[in-house]
């Protein structure tokens, strides 16, 4: 029976209701919300004076009114140590969602903890440390003592490269501006760490280094320009489910035709009609269905493409719209280098070195460097001729009148986590670049993003390009210590299997020397876990807001404090930045990263100090921060390109609205900020000309790809789904979502599942020379013959577990090409059984 | 991760007793403001015994429009077919919702052929089959459903809700 809450009504928010500004935690879009709190003896009536909103709540509320909550929405919560009612809903007021909220952040009060409504119970409350052969309770003085001694010891023995670190690095929960600067102060200011590595990718490098050398930051339009835009091209990008209020609120409009008199009124010199979209997914998603239908199926151009083939689509593309002249040529004159340096001598196989796995050149050079034919293409993608260039019309024919069509290049995980993914991204950016479709209304070539962003750190060029393999080095025994912030490894990344079983030898080995000293002898037991790290064992550190995978084998486990347990700044998908303002205390003796990383560091400098290591110990100073705001100043403000203009007080003022990074100045009360980055023409190289790559195709090019292609029948295709947030760390404790999906899905063709002797929600293995993993058969009447889907990071069954250890020369991921076979485990277990598996299209048929 | 379900299920049951029953009071009051003493409001709303139709004036799998708990909430009763958990009548296979969409309140509509209600909102789909669960969609709520009692006549009677409904923070207004 389908879960429902029994609740059949909400306590009324009163009418003087405290009023917080919140960005929604989750995904890259960062929806408005506000949080209202009052006191749990307290409560607003139906009357229009003693609610919020001024309505009469007797009476029943239209569609989208301001005036409803969800139960979801709802908690009961403690601020100030006192409960206090907790309503957390979608602000209308808010240019990005515009009061629309979505299954994910909807969710966000009762993700809350509460301990009167018994949410989240699963939050970290209290430091732990291994003591007597488990996790016990202990005191931050106590916990980060341990952590500063035994990384003060390992570092004297083994150098800074003796310290691994896994760390986000993005905005919303779990990073934010304080945070990444906390942890970047420590790591990279305080030391010169390299062995670090992000949260969803084993090393420490740029998803989208590609677009970045050739001079264009990967985020550089505006949300609004899904809203003017002749052709959106979508690669890779699902993103109705995954970046849903984006869609929602600023590309359907568009397919609608509903902002067509916006369209008029800003570009008035050029005819307009409703946007067509391409979308490149070998996978038809609940994305296509929805353009469809908004736009008429004759204005959607589906390229289900053979997984991993898009650098052969854009580059047939590429060299069919410069060979029409379909091209912005005073664009590319003026604002792109005419220079063309000869290719480095084992181009196409490999760059000149492998930080370079491209050649950055001219526009005429690479339309060569590139050039595949149309059947070429044709055959390498599994598409037809015509649709290519039905998607070359769309992205770049002229519009009547010779004007030139503006294109909006969206592209996210498909393409990141894809095959090839730096000369991938490189010739999609080549189209907008060649098109003039950067800095201009209707136009951009940006990566739709998964966490908001957040990022400011002291410099991280000691890291290197290509950065350190992290997970080889923790799998082949490097390292003595492990600092982990907010990462999950265990669901989160690849070659999952190897990486699990060689992680859990070397925490062991270090917890059974930890019990055999007793808790009270602080020397004995650094000495007794540096003798079992010298035995190849590993001292590992975990700092979250949850107990996760990863943290079962580790020996401190810190408690963190979330969005809006914090203060906390981020920036969404179009830079825009807000404040979510702390609107309730943070469970037990938690903190925000910031803080643990300032007092790790105290902690550091003074076991330094008692070292006699007076000189290294002055490197850990300059963590005195008793705030977030202060990290905040310390930070964002002092380090981040136009911070100066930033403080939490103008953030307050500019609520969820905020402005778009970089701020360039602060006029009349409110922070003047930047809707799109390069208008002028002028790109983030030296000489301020964008470069064009020469990205040649070389078939599946991270290691062992081709031949498990070879070895396996089925595409083990992955991604998100709607309902879920990341790796579930939340949705683990929320019956909602854990009832309609009790394992990961794994889309299959009806006849494919047949044959396997396969039911709907029956428990599979999907196996390969990489591992196993477990999932829940979904039959997709959509999904190819020999393709399949798998939701990712799912606790319930790790995708991750059969994705092998190839990666890109930059030590990029490559989850999506991922191949193994399917056998039956287990008929469909009870709580599989009551759920539906109906098609998670819309239709009205 | 291991964590005890009951301390869930206290919690509902607290949050009943608790937040609700002093929501209640808070409307007794607006709604009685007189001078004697109210009666002690209950931790629940009082949901009306509402008669929507007959069984004979069902016909399988289409749907028959009806309002509950008042006029101002359309809902759907639908014969399925086959037996379903909470379906109602001699066959179990009678079924009532809400055709207001706990997203944002737009209506939905019923395909016979894939048996789904579907919201032309934001697309999202609810399986009246497995209890109106969301199989895809934008709303954090399963659709509301009806507690529905047939008596010996064949009639028809809506006596409860099992979530909130859209547009109302108290479901008997
Ligand atoms: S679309 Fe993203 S940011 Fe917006 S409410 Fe949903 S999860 Fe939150
Ligand atoms: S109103 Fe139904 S999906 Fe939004």
């Amino acid at each position: 029976m389908a879960y429902k809450r029994q609740i059949d009504r909400l306590p009324i928010i009163p009418a003087d209701a405290k009023k917080h500004n919140v960005v929604c935690h989750y995904c890259i879009v960062g929806c408005g919300y506000h949080a209202y709190s009052w006191p749990a003896n307290r409560q607003g009536g139906t009357a229009p004076g003693s609610n919020a909103f001024g309505v009469d709540l007797s009476e029943q509320q239209p569609a989208e009114t301001e005036a409803w909550y969800a139960p979801s929405m709802y908690n009961l919560v403690k601020q100030d140590g006192r409960d206090h009612h907790l309503v957390i809903k979608p602000d209308k007021a808010c240019s990005v969602n515009a009061g629309l909220g979505s299954v994910r952040g909807a969710r966000m009060a009762e993700m809350s903890f509460s301990e009167a409504r018994s949410t989240q119970q699963q939050r970290l409350t209290d430091p732990q440390v291994w003591r007597y052969g488990q996790l016990q309770p202990t005191s931050w003085e106590d916990a980060l003592d341990l952590v500063a001694r035994v990384t003060a010891a390992v570092v004297e023995e083994q150098g800074e490269d003796g310290l691994i670190v896994s760390a986000f690095d993005h905005g919303g929960a779990g990073g934010g501006y304080e945070n990444t600067w906390g942890t970047g102060k420590l790591y990279f200011g305080a030391m010169k760490v390299k062995n670090i590595r992000i949260h969803n990718r084993p090393a420490y490098n740029s998803e989208v280094h590609a677009t970045r050398d050739m001079g264009v930051g990967e985020l550089n339009n505006a949300y609004e320009d899904a809203e003017l835009a002749d052709t959106i091209v979508a690669v890779g990008t699902n993103a109705l489910e995954t970046q849903t209020n984006y869609f929602l609120n600023h590309w359907v409009p568009n397919l609608r035709g509903s902002s067509l008199s916006k369209k008029q009124e800003m570009m008035p010199d050029e005819p307009h009609e409703a946007a067509r979209i391409v979308v490149v997914d070998p996978r038809r998603t609940v994305t296509v269905n929805a353009c469809e239908i908004e736009a008429g199926k004759d204005r959607v151009l589906h390229l289900p493409i053979r997984s991993g083939s898009d650098l052969a689509l854009f580059n047939a593309i590429f060299a069919y719209i410069a060979d029409q002249g379909w091209v912005d040529r005073d664009f590319i004159e003026a604002s792109t280098s005419r220079d063309a340096p000869p290719r480095p001598p084992l181009y196409p196989e490999r760059g000149v070195s492998d930080a370079k796995p491209g050649h950055l050149t001219s526009f005429e050079a690479a339309v060569e460097g590139c050039r595949l034919s149309l059947d070429e293409a044709a055959a390498i993608t599994g598409l037809d001729p015509a649709d290519i260039v039905k998607a070359a019309e769309w992205i770049a024919q002229p519009k009547a009148g010779g004007k030139r069509r503006r294109t909006m290049f969206s592209y996210e995980k498909g393409l990141i986590w894809g095959n090839d993914n730096y000369r991938t991204n490189g010739a999609l950016v080549n189209l907008a670049l060649a098109t003039g479709n950067v800095g201009r209304l209707g136009g951009g070539v940006v990566r739709m993003g998964g966490h908001q962003e957040g990022y400011v750190r002291p410099a991280d060029g000691h890291v290197g390009r290509p950065s350190a393999y992290v997970d080889q080095l923790l799998i082949s025994g490097q390292g003595g210590v492990h600092h982990v912030w907010a990462c999950d490894h265990y669901k989160t990344t690849l070659n999952a299997h190897a990486f699990k079983a060689a992680y859990k030898k070397r925490t062991d080995m270090v917890k059974d020397a930890m019990s055999s000293v007793p808790w009270g002898d602080r020397e004995l037991m650094v000495e007794t876990i540096m003798a079992a790290i010298r035995q190849g064992g590993l001292f590992a550190v975990d700092v979250d807001i949850v107990p996760t995978k990863i943290g079962e084998a580790c020996h401190v486990v810190l408690p963190a404090a979330t969005s809006g347990e914090m203060n906390l700044t981020s920036m969404n998908g179009e830079r825009r930045m807000r404040l979510t303002e702390r609107y309730m205390d943070p469970p037990g003796q938690a903190m925000p990263d910031c803080l643990i990383a300032a007092r790790l560091a105290n902690h550091l400098e003074r076991v330094l100090r008692e070292a006699g290591r007076a000189s290294y110990a002055d490197q850990f100073t300059g963590f005195d921060w008793q705030s977030e705001e202060d990290a905040f100043m310390d930070g964002y403000h002092a380090n981040a390109g136009g911070g100066e203009h930033v403080t939490y007080e103008r953030l307050r003022v500019m609520g969820t609205n905020g402005f778009q990074e970089p701020a360039v100045g602060f006029e009349n009360g409110r922070i003047v900020g930047t809707e799109r980055l390069y208008t002028d023409g002028n790109f983030s190289t030296a000489d301020g000309k964008a470069r064009f790559m020469d990205a040649p195709w070389r078939g599946l090019q991270a290691p062992g790809k081709t031949e498990q292609q070879a070895a396996y029948r089925f595409l083990i295709n992955n991604g998100r789904a709607n309902q879920v947030w990341q790796s579930a760390y939340l949705d683990v404790e929320n019956d909602f979502v854990m009832e309609r999906w009790p394992y990961p899905f794994i889309e299959m063709h009806p006849e494919d599942m047949a044959e396997l002797g396969v039911g709907q929600g029956d428990l599979v293995e999907v196996y390969n020379e990489a591992g196993a993993t477990q999932a829940m058969a979904y039959p997709t009447p959509t999904a190819r013959r020999g393709e399949t889907f798998m939701l990712f990071a799912y606790p319930t069954g790790v995708q991750g577990n059969v994705v092998n250890a190839g990666t890109n020369e930059l030590v990029i991921p490559n989850y999506k090409q991922t191949w193994g076979d399917i056998r039956k485990i287990a008929d469909a277990p009870r709580n599989v059984r009551t759920i539906s598996f109906k098609s998670k299209e819309y239709s009205v048929d | 991760m291991a964590r005890c379900s009951k301390l869930v299920d206290i919690g509902r049951r607290q949050f009943l007793r608790g937040g609700a029953a002093a929501a209640a009071g808070a409307a007794a009051s607006v709604a009685a403001p007189g001078p004697g003493r109210a009666a002690t409001p209950g931790a629940r709303v009082d949901y009306p015994s509402t008669r929507l139709a007959n069984l004979s004036e069902l016909a399988p799998n289409e749907p028959l429009y009806v309002a509950y708990p008042d006029d101002q909430a359309p809902g759907v009763l639908l014969k399925l077919g086959q037996r379903v958990e909470g379906g109602v009548g001699p066959d179990g296979d009678v079924v009532g919702f809400t055709t207001s969409c706990p997203h944002k309140g737009f209506p939905l509509s019923y395909s016979a052929a894939s048996r789904t209600f579907n919201c032309p909102g934001h697309y999202s789909v609810f399986d009246p089959e497995r209890g109106g669960q969301q199989v895809w969609g934008q709303a954090t709520q399963n659709l509301p459903q009806y507690v529905l009692r047939v008596d010996g006549q064949g009639d028809i009677y809506a006596e409860g809700l099992d979530e909130l409904l859209y547009g109302r923070l108290s479901n008997v207004l």
